[in-house]
């Protein structure tokens, strides 16, 4: 027997006027995410999107696996893909649902008959799996109003299609379907997770990290390699930008005042964030921040550094989230354990005794101006160390 | 290159390498077959067996193989436990202990064990006095390091044993000697130890092998079961390449009785050239192990402080390599504040580590700090 998965039209989560633009980047992102399984075919067809194993060598369960890990599918099935014969799916179905409806008491038969040159009516079809069902596992119950389980037998042109219920799916948009943007990723809970959310509305995601050699190792930036490994499971690929950033942290040290350190960094980072991922076509930035989460993220704080980019939007997925809320995601999504390894990162390394909380723009323009940040900037730019990560790491 | 974190594990000596590369190249035969190969093989490892048993003063039947100084540990942990259960539930041992000894412990304390840890001193020593009071007629086993693998503070190994005896208890006595073996002068009646747990690597040996010491009067079940090899005690087929290395390492030791007092002078070095940066307190006491010198420099974080060195080529490790990530227990447990443990470095020294090598660390530290001194204001 040969398994599928089908994902409905009605699945797809938007329709609507841009359906076939969106269909077309999920069946790209499908092919992309399946290719090294093994042969696979995958059309469209029917409303319809039929990947089907072509050999058996294919890996069929963990084709399911990613499927439910790709943005732009609500919900999935996954099929026993039988002849149009009604002796082959009397047989087959009973044990193909069986471990489907083992913890079950009640169940109903839908079936559904597009074809309609199959000799037996949609009830007819019905009725008769039912009661194969039933001779095979005598425990259940028929209920047709509030079923446990729903089983559903498709008629379709090229073959019939039995399962048991759908699978949820990531949902979402399908990934590159709202643009590419750039996620500043520092190594700690809040970024990776960040960059899921925004990955989930369909973008394609740039990172830019800021390391502060030789103050922090090769083990944060593993770390960070390693996040966004987990992030691009969902995301696919993702282009690393490595900023040197030791000298302007030192400048600012050398030349500006303690309390304004933290923020006159994050300046520095949003400027040097903007214009990597302007020469890269991002279209927004997009940061961990939650609002009062440390004294950089406190509403003066973010006024302050938000003025610095002048041309894309700042996205700020996780601005209302609790700490709970993020540890929920960032364990769903497997990089918890990741985020919490010890490692210092730029922003660790160096803090000041007595960080502003209630900052104004003016008193931090003016300690930050004191010094011509402009060509270290352009360095550390024209350094920044670019490398590909992909769901198994650093391509 | 230079290297002084010889606590974590020692570059291995030529004569180890040599010897290694030897037993795989010439000597591959398992010892258990009955044929010439095998047999060499089988002299091979009784020779190795011999000078570790010379070296500290055992009968070469008291010398099990392990994999090192974990399973050593295990092995004598686990297996006094089985077979002592009926005299006693008690267990004694000290809260600075390698996790490699207080990990079988929590496993035991969760069966229905009574371990008792006792608390060192400000200079990581523990209290004969607090032993005394605590060792009874229902112990039944006495684990404790030789030298601390943070901090390099030597247990009075010799005074527990006597008192052992004295109180007439049936505890075995149990020490993890890995941070000793081969830099103090061990032997075994000396210290008065029915088990002792040592490791190659920290002897310019291999990893992956080391040994259990067990008296012959010592009866305790096996650990791994199989084969039968190291006379039922460890089974599996003896791993000869790195029993040779392990044999190799022990004999290019020097006289160490010489070797301990040259490092007393190397870390009297290291100690004024260090105090002398003005940068740094000391966490190690005075009578400490020579080898390990564990400081705290000023205010600044250990890790930017080692990555910084290992930029340079200057490698020591912060804290403690095994208690990675977590705020090391053994600098808490001998009272420092959270600051200074938080800035805390190891440097460990081997026979081969020069006084010029601690002149570099010096400047390095000195040059570091002064760069990063502007952000601490």
């Amino acid at each position: 027997m040969k398994e599928i998965i089908l994902i409905k039209n009605g699945e797809l989560v938007l329709k609507g006027l841009n359906r076939s633009t969106f269909e077309s980047m999920l069946m790209k992102t499908i092919r992309r995410r399946l290719h090294d399984l093994g042969k696979v075919s995958i059309r469209s067809a029917q409303s319809t999107i039929y990947i089907e194993p072509v050999d058996e060598e294919f890996d069929f369960e963990e084709a399911c696996e990613r499927v439910r890990k790709i943005f732009g599918i609500a919900a999935f099935s996954r099929c026993a893909a039988l002849n149009k014969d009604m002796k082959e799916i009397l047989s087959v179905t009973p044990s193909y649902v069986s471990s489907a409806l083992s913890n079950a008491k009640t169940f109903k038969v839908i079936a559904k008959r597009s074809d309609k040159a199959f000799p037996f009516t949609s009830p007819e079809i019905a009725r008769e799996v039912g009661g194969a069902i039933l001779s095979k596992m005598p425990h259940l119950k028929v209920d047709v109003n509030s079923p446990d389980i729903t089983v559903l037998v498709e008629i379709r042109d090229y073959a019939a299609y039995v399962h048991a219920g759908q699978i949820q799916g990531a949902g979402g948009l399908p990934v590159g379907t709202g643009g590419k943007a750039t996620i500043l990723i520092s190594g700690g809970i809040d970024s990776p997770v960040a960059a899921y959310r925004m990955a989930k509305r369909g973008l394609i995601l740039n990172a830019v990290h800021f390391a502060s050699p030789p103050y922090t190792g090769p083990l944060a930036e593993k770390k960070v390699k390693t996040l966004l490994s987990k992030v691009a499971v969902y995301s696919g690929d993702i282009r690393l930008g490595i900023v040197p950033f030791t000298q302007i942290q030192e400048a600012i040290a050398e030349n500006c005042k303690e309390e304004y350190f933290t923020l006159i960094m994050r300046r520095m980072m949003m400027r040097i964030a903007e214009r990597i991922a302007m020469d890269t076509g991002s279209k927004a930035l997009i940061t961990g921040e939650s609002l009062g989460q440390v004294a950089s993220q406190t509403l003066p704080a973010l006024a302050v550094t938000d003025v610095v980019t002048k041309e894309i939007p700042v996205l700020r997925p996780l601005i209302g989230m609790d700490k709970e809320e993020i540890i929920t995601i960032s364990r769903k999504i497997d990089a918890f354990e990741t985020s919490i390894l010890p490692y210092e990162d730029c922003c660790t390394v160096f803090t000041p005794k007595h960080p502003r909380t209630r900052p104004t723009l003016e008193e931090c323009a003016k300690a930050e101006e004191v010094f011509d940040f402009e060509p270290l900037i352009e360095k550390a730019i024209n350094e920044t160390v670019y490398s590909r990560i992909t769901k198994d790491g650093e391509a | 290159m230079v290297y002084l974190d010889n606590s974590a594990t020692t570059k291995p000596c030529l004569e180890v390498i040599s010897a290694v590369n030897n037993s795989l190249q010439n000597c591959w035969g398992n010892p258990s077959s009955s044929y010439d190969l095998g047999i060499t093989a089988m002299d091979n490892l009784e020779n190795s067996r011999k000078v570790i048993a010379d070296f500290i003063g055992a009968k070469t039947d008291e010398i099990i193989f392990t994999s090192g100084g974990t399973e050593a540990n295990n092995t004598a942990i686990f297996g006094v436990s089985e077979y002592s259960k009926r005299k006693g539930k008690k267990i004694i041992t000290s809260s600075i202990e390698h996790p490699s000894v207080l990990e079988p412990l929590k496993q035991l304390e969760s069966r229905g064990f009574n371990i008792v840890y006792l608390t060192p001193d400000k200079d990581g020593k523990i209290s004969v006095d607090d032993f005394k009071k605590e060792i009874d007629g229902e112990t039944i086993l006495v684990s404790l390091m030789l030298v601390n693998n943070e901090i390099g503070s030597i247990q009075p190994i010799f005074e527990i044993s006597k008192i052992i005896k004295e109180k007439n208890s049936p505890a075995l006595l149990h020490c993890d000697a890995v941070q000793g073996f081969g830099k103090l002068p061990i032997k075994v009646s000396k210290l008065g130890v029915d088990l002792l747990s040592a490791s190659g690597h920290k002897i310019h040996g291999p990893k992956g092998i080391g040994f259990l010491y067990k008296s012959s009067s010592v009866k305790i079940p096996p650990f791994i079961f199989g084969g039968g090899q190291e006379s039922g005690m460890r089974s599996g087929t003896e791993n000869m390449p790195l029993i040779s290395g392990l044999s190799a390492a022990v004999k290019a030791l020097p006289d160490l009785s010489k070797t301990v007092e040259e490092m007393k002078i190397l870390k009297e070095y290291a100690i004024e050239r260090l105090s002398n940066t003005g940068l740094v307190s000391f966490n190690s006491p005075v009578n400490s192990l020579p080898y390990i010198i564990n400081i705290s420099v000023d205010k600044y974080k250990s890790e930017p402080l080692m990555n910084a060195l290992a930029a340079r080529g200057i490698y020591v490790s912060k804290g403690s390599a095994c208690a990675k990530g977590h705020r090391s227990y053994v600098l808490s447990a001998i009272g420092l504040d959270t600051d200074r443990i938080d800035s805390a470095l190891r440097i460990s020294f081997s026979r081969y580590t020069k006084t010029e090598d601690i002149d570099i660390l010096c400047n390095a530290l000195s040059e570091i700090t002064a760069k990063m001194r502007r952000f601490k204001k």
